[in-house]
Order: structure tokens, then C-alpha cells, then sequence
């Protein structure tokens, strides 16, 4: 057994995981470097917000190691998964802020639930941590109030409230609009390097993703297809590799969802006639 | 009719099996936050607030009523007997041993256990359930339990208004509307009624309804699907299941309480 590597803070070695039969990480092997910003691509259903769900700790691994800052999650019980979980920061994907407390009291619930600061330090820190992402002025608003980028924004601001180690972004760009698209990724940027943080986030978007990571990972078929720097990444000739990140329709992953023949359907004289617009079968 | 083969009727008998003792465990996980719900009883006196308060007006404007319907239906049927002025007696009797407690189960299923349900199912579907684990703060300690032991409190508080309520609709329609002598209304109660057989285990049945509606609501959202069926189909649950379970046991704690 090699020991836990000091370079990277979260490491999966040979993780198998997977929901009843349907296997979703198979033998799996990666590392997330400790200071820097890394990127989860992936096919949807390709088990990327699974390995977030791992490293809180909210899914245990069937088989293998999940190593963070050199422990292993996996076996923990609730008070050893609740300390690693205080040093780890979650953004969910639509911000799942409490729907009865407004701004200011979201973002001071971790400070309030593990802290005993007088109120006043309280106030300072909240407010601080609103001011990074922009939001300082938004601290009555309750959260029906509020878009959904600033309702990420929040929630940013909610978890790294603790100062946490470890930031992980579930799909921290999807269904945002250009602006607040820019704005969520100057933040994880900004934040992993004025923090000193180590940033993990999920995401579909190729351009904003390859501007702000400094790793960028691949999923397919529950394994790594390639990582690298993002340049690296783009050069890959994996055909998997190039189909998602030229955005091709079909490829090894196929446009077609597997079932019977079009002859079966539709018989042999129409099978000829092209049905569809997408892609060629 | 699949449900003939063993395989399948095994494996309703193992989920069965295994959803009463997650439940029973998450009902010993409750009892055992008491010491901490204390430690922050604002929590909990937020909860007996929410819960309690807002069922106010419904169990007082029902306990009036069902004092009217008391009054009325009692004086005719005591009428033939020549024994009117038994009238208090009869009403609070049925009020504090029986109804008070049963019909305020009822109705606080009715108003807010589907109101805690709904909302625990709803904060589930918006990961806030997940949010807070992964902040390393226990969802039972601090979602389910303030107003599990709210619930508790507040619904012998309820009954309590329920039964007074139901006693002056009583005195309303008997004593102002149909003309017995209120001296004879009142006395009759107080020679009867007796604090602890009739009033306290009154008061231990509700005790034992706050436990069992507070209990399943919490349960039914806690283990709703994160949908808006889910959370749908889980309210009706908590209406079903806390009514059948209030009306069981109200037999059995009769059974136990006023027979000798």
C-alpha cells in the first residue's frame, strides 16, 4: 500500500461503487491535487456528483480506498465522518438554502451549529463571507427572493463559512445565464487562490471550464478516460475523449438509445427512408 | 397475480419488516435527543409556537361546537330519563376522558402533522436535508427533533383547550339556551368529575397521541421520495396512518384506563 500522497488531499484508489446491480464506478483511480482547481467532466449518469457524494461521505464505496488527507473515508463512522465533513465545503447544484431563513441566517447556520462566537463576531464573519461573493447587500432577502445564481452565491458563502479545506461545487454552472456564468467561475477561481482552498467542481460547460481549471478529469464508463491540464486534455485522442470535448452528436457514446432495429419497427421498405435529423445510425 | 410466488411475498414481508424497525429505531433516536433538545429549547418553543398557535383556532372553534352538538343531543336523551341536570357531568365526561384527546389527534393530524410532513418532504426535495448533513449537523438533532418534542408538548395543551371549549359550548346551549340551572350544571361536574381518573388519564392519552401523530408525520416526510408525488402521497399517509393509529390506540388506552 503506497502511502497517502501529500501532494494530492483527495485520492480514490480502485473504488468500486455502484446503486443494487448497476455498477457506476468501476476500479476506479484518481486524485485530487491539494491548492488547485479540478474539474469532473463526464457524460450524464457517469457517476460525477457520485464522487462528491463519496468524498462527504454520503455514499460509501463498495470496494477500494477513498483517501482524504490520508484517511480513509470509507469505513468511518458518524463522528469521524462528520469531523472530515466539517473541514469540506458543498455547494449543491441549486443552492439548497434553507428555505426558512433568510440571507444572513443561512450563511450564519455552520458558524451558529459549531461555534459559540458572540453574535457580533458572528455578524463580522457573515458578512465577510457575503462580501466575497458580492452579496453583502442581499443579507434580508429570503431565499424565494432570490435568482438562482445569486441563490448559488449564497450557498457559496454558507460553505466555506468554516474556512473549509476542501470545496466542491455540484454543477455550479447549469442553467445560468452568460453573466452569472462568468461570475460563478471568476468566483471559484478567486476564492480557491485568495482561500488557499482545493476547489472540486462538476460541470457541462467546456469553455468556462477549461478557462478556470488547472486539472481537468474525465469520467467514462465509471473510469478515468483522461486527465491532465486542460491543454493536455483538449490534445487527447481518445475518441471518447474527443467526441465530448469537440461536442460531437455520435460517437462511442452513441446517439441512439440501444433497442430493437429500425427494420424491426418500421419494416424493411421504410428502413431506408432516414427518420431523423441528428446524426446518421 | 405475482404475489402468490414466495419469493415476491418474502420480499414484502423483509421490506415490511425492515421499514418497522427503521422506524422504531428512528423513534428511539428521538427519544434519546431529549436532554439536548432541552440544552436549546428555543427550538423547541419555536416549534410549540408553530404547531401549537396555529392549531389554536381550529381546536377551539371544533371543541365549541362539539360542546353545542353535546349539549343539545345529551339533554334530549338525559330528558328521558328525568335527568337533565346531569347534563355537565354527561359533557365533560365524554369531553375529557374521550373526545378532547381523540378528536384534537384528529385534528392536529389533519393541521399540522400533514404541515410538518409536507415540509420535511419539501426540504428533503431541496437537498436541505442533504445540505446539512454534509455540514456535519445531524438532521435528526436538529430538523426532526425540535419539533418532534413540540409536538409532544403541544398536544395535551390543545386537548386541554378542546375539553374547556367543549364544556362552556355545553353550558352555552344547556344552561343559556335550554335553561338548566347552572348551579346544577356546574355542581354536578364537580362531584363527579375526578381529577386524576378522568382528567389526568385524559391528559396521558393525549401525552400518548402527541407522541404517535407527531411521530408518524416526522416519519412519513422523512421517508417521502424527494417528489412532488412523494411528498404528496406521504401527506395523505400521515392522515391515514396517524388517525387509524390515534383511534387503536384510544381503545386500547380506554380499555386499560376506565375499565376495572
Amino acid at each position: 500500500m503506497p502511502p497517502p500522497s501529500t501532494t494530492s488531499l483527495v485520492e480514490l484508489r480502485n473504488l468500486t461503487f455502484g446503486y443494487g446491480e448497476r455498477v457506476i464506478l468501476n476500479d476506479i483511480s484518481l486524485s485530487i491535487p491539494r491548492g488547485k482547481v479540478t474539474a469532473l467532466l463526464g457524460v450524464s449518469g457517469g457517476g460525477k456528483t457520485t464522487i462528491l457524494r463519496l468524498i462527504g461521505g454520503q455514499n460509501r464505496a463498495q470496494s477500494g480506498q477513498l483517501l482524504f488527507d490520508g484517511q480513509d473515508v470509507t469505513p468511518m463512522d458518524q463522528p469521524q465522518i462528520y469531523a472530515a465533513r466539517r473541514r469540506m465545503g458543498m455547494l449543491f447544484q441549486f443552492g439548497a438554502l434553507f428555505a426558512d431563513l433568510n440571507v444572513f441566517e443561512n450563511v450564519a447556520f455552520p458558524l451558529r451549529e459549531h461555534t459559540d462566537l458572540p453574535e457580533v463576531l458572528i455578524r463580522d464573519i457573515v458578512l465577510m463571507k457575503l462580501n466575497a461573493v458580492g452579496l453583502r447587500g442581499a443579507r434580508d432577502l429570503m431565499p424565494s427572493e432570490v435568482s438562482g445564481g445569486m441563490a448559488r452565491r449564497i450557498a457559496l458563502a454558507r460553505a466555506i463559512a468554516l474556512d473549509p479545506e476542501l470545496v466542491m461545487y455540484d454543477e455550479p454552472f447549469s442553467g445560468l445565464d452568460p453573466i452569472s456564468l462568468g461570475t460563478a467561475a471568476n468566483l471559484i477561481r478567486h476564492l480557491n487562490d485568495s482561500l488557499g482552498l482545493t476547489s472540486l467542481f462538476v460541470s457541462h460547460e467546456l469553455e468556462q471550464t477549461f478557462a478556470i481549471a488547472d486539472h481537468v478529469i474525465i469520467l467514462a464508463n465509471g473510469k478515468v478516460a483522461v486527465q491532465g491540464t486542460p491543454d493536455e486534455v483538449r490534445q487527447s485522442t481518445d475518441p471518447l475523449v474527443y467526441q465530448y470535448v469537440h461536442a460531437l452528436p455520435d460517437g462511442p457514446v452513441r446517439f441512439d438509445y440501444p433497442g430493437v432495429t429500425v427494420e424491426q419497427d418500421f419494416g424493411a421498405a421504410l428502413a431506408s427512408t432516414p427518420l431523423k435529423t441528428g446524426a446518421s445510425s | 397475480m405475482s404475489w402468490y410466488k414466495p419469493a415476491d411475498v418474502g420480499f414484502a414481508t423483509r421490506s415490511w419488516l425492515a421499514n418497522l424497525g427503521y422506524g422504531a429505531r428512528l423513534f428511539l433516536r428521538l427519544l434519546a435527543t431529549f436532554g439536548s433538545s432541552l440544552r436549546r429549547f428555543g427550538l423547541v418553543r419555536d416549534q410549540i409556537h408553530f404547531l401549537g398557535n396555529y392549531s389554536l383556532l381550529i381546536i377551539a372553534v371544533s371543541g365549541l361546537f362539539v360542546g353545542f352538538v353535546f349539549g343539545l343531543q345529551g339533554y334530549y336523551t338525559l330528558l328521558r330519563f328525568g335527568s337533565t341536570e346531569a347534563l355537565g357531568q354527561l359533557v365533560t365526561f365524554t369531553l375529557v376522558r374521550e373526545l378532547g384527546p381523540v378528536v384534537t389527534a384528529l385534528l392536529f393530524a389533519g393541521r399540522a402533522g400533514t404541515s410538518l410532513t409536507a415540509e420535511i418532504g419539501l426540504m428533503k426535495a431541496g437537498e436541505q436535508i442533504s445540505v446539512m448533513e454534509m455540514m456535519a449537523v445531524d438532521p435528526i438533532q436538529r430538523i426532526l427533533a425540535p419539533r418532534f418534542w413540540g409536538g409532544v408538548i403541544a398536544m395535551p395543551l390543545l386537548a386541554a383547550v378542546f375539553s374547556a371549549m367543549g364544556v362552556i359550548g355545553g353550558w352555552v346551549v344547556g344552561v343559556l339556551m335550554i335553561g338548566i340551572d347552572s348551579g346544577a350544571f356546574w355542581s354536578q361536574i364537580q362531584g363527579s368529575v375526578d381529577v386524576w381518573r378522568d382528567v389526568g388519564n385524559g391528559i396521558i392519552k393525549s401525552i400518548v397521541f402527541g407522541f404517535t401523530v407527531t411521530f408518524i408525520a416526522l416519519l412519513q416526510g422523512y421517508q417521502a421520495q424527494p417528489t412532488p408525488e412523494g411528498v404528496s402521497s406521504a401527506t395523505t399517509r400521515t392522515v391515514v396512518v396517524a388517525s387509524l393509529a390515534v383511534l387503536g390506540l384510544d381503545f386500547i388506552l380506554t380499555a386499560m384506563m376506565f375499565t376495572k
